[in-house]
């Protein structure tokens, strides 16, 4: 799936088809979200899983509705290395030790929401429909830590602001959630352009950068944005 | 590709599909086993892991399988946690690991420029021979997910770094061992696969 500033949700395409193509363009890591398993109060529908372990060679993550162990080791078992959450964190925040004592913390990555409200950062949770998003009354910046202190190993800030604008990714607050992450920090939201993903390197000091519908629409190729990256002294696996 | 037949030590750990998903794309008979009669009787072992180290041991020690594992003699491959396993010990809650490598795994110094877990794609450095990493140079791209690492020592063949540089493959005798996840390390990874296939015993 791909939206647009969180609306207006649709579905783009074959996802084991997309998965294959993104490896032989060089990803590094996929990340598949199910968004509207959270609002729906349902869990991700994981037949796809084992499909998607069996034809690819790189690293992925699944989201989406992931509420308790049981959850996690179905998805893991089935091939993902990595399970995010999100609107299930922020209803239970212990459910972040659990799955890091049950697992490790490498294979557990909290997704979070922010949005920027008169010069702050809030957190949001069901952000997949846009009739049940609310605000989480969380500082985007305690959430991260109290998370961290838990054992969270990955954080994906997506930044509401930005989201599918392709106007860039929001520097100056993954700047400020990089000062006190200790954990790998990926931005998302906001890519448009080839040098978007330069910029957030350069300037926010991340782990790496996430986006979707640039990718999708094939309006940027991940080789050529790999080469272009390594032409700019930015430190990645090249395209093989 | 030989016909060897592959057991994978099944050391309670999840993520063990993507291992058997990558073996099968080399058409490898492979299978997730903690039968002694079938892990002695196999052409190739691979001890994988994803967890904690205490709990990984507990269960090789509650299946017996300790002392099966120090007598094997045919090539041997640890993955990630299974490389710290076949260490003498771990920092990981002091555990006590099978002592078949020597060396401890101690906890990678973090910070926010080199975060903990390491997590992503790092670069190795060849730092001895093994046929292992055959047509695999310095500067291969392998893909990490750790917290604990095997510093460098004369059994260390090819380093990475993080805060420090750490050992991404270690070998001793027949045991060979890397930190990185072969099985999701693209065509890098399957290379270093067929490698551990096609080692001679």
């Amino acid at each position: 799936m791909k939206g647009v500033k969180f609306r207006d949700h649709r579905v783009v395409g074959g996802i084991i088809d997309l998965a294959q193509r993104y490896c032989a363009e060089g990803a590094d890591e996929l990340v598949f979200y199910d968004i509207t398993a959270s609002p729906d109060g349902r869990s991700v529908d994981r037949s796809w899983v084992d499909r998607v372990a069996a034809v690819i060679d790189i690293p992925f993550c699944v989201a989406g509705g992931i509420r308790g162990v049981s959850d996690a080791e179905e998805v893991l078992n089935k091939g993902a290395d990595k399970i995010s959450i999100n609107t299930p964190a922020l209803e239970r925040p212990q459910l972040i030790n659990e799955l890091v004592r049950r697992f490790g913390s490498q294979c557990v990555v909290l997704g979070v929401d922010s949005r920027e409200d008169d010069d702050q950062y809030h957190v949001y949770q069901n952000t997949g429909d846009p009739d049940k998003t609310a605000a989480a009354e969380r500082m985007t910046v305690e959430w991260i830590r109290e998370a961290q202190d838990r054992g969270v190993g990955e954080i994906v800030l997506n930044c509401m602001n930005q989201d599918g604008v392709r106007a860039g990714f929001d520097n100056k607050q993954l700047g400020i959630v990089r000062d006190n992450s200790y954990v790998p920090l990926i931005a998302s939201g906001g890519a448009g352009a080839m040098s978007h993903f330069l910029d957030t390197f350069q300037s926010a000091n991340v782990d790496g950068a996430l986006a979707a519908s640039v990718f999708h629409g094939a309006e940027i190729n991940i080789a050529d944005l790999k080469r272009y990256l390594i032409d700019n002294a930015v430190d990645i696996r090249p395209v093989s | 590709m030989s016909p060897a037949y592959v057991a994978i030590i099944d050391s309670g750990g999840a993520n063990i599909a993507s291992l058997l998903y990558a073996l099968k794309r080399l058409n490898t008979k492979a299978t997730l086993t903690t039968d002694a009669a079938v892990i002695s009787a196999a052409d190739r072992v691979i001890l994988p892991g994803v967890g904690a180290a205490r709990d990984a041991m507990t269960r090789l020690r509650d299946g017996h399988l300790i002392d099966v594992i120090r007598q094997l003699t045919q090539p041997v491959l640890g993955i990630c946690l299974g490389m710290q396993l076949l260490v003498d010990a771990s920092e990981e809650e002091d555990v006590e690991c099978l002592g078949i490598i020597p060396g401890t795994a101690k906890k990678l110094p973090g910070n926010t420029s080199c975060p903990v877990p390491n997590m992503g794609w790092c670069p190795i450095t060849r730092i001895a021979e093994h046929a292992v990493l055959s047509e695999l140079g310095d500067g291969t791209y392998f893909y990490f997910l750790h917290s604990y690492a095997v510093p460098t020592s004369q059994h260390t063949v090819a380093t990475a770094q993080h805060a420090n540089p750490f050992s991404a493959v270690v070998s001793h005798e027949n045991f060979v061992a890397a930190q990185f996840h072969p099985e999701r390390s693209s065509v890098a990874g399957e290379q270093l696969l067929r490698n551990f296939i096609g080692l001679r015993q």
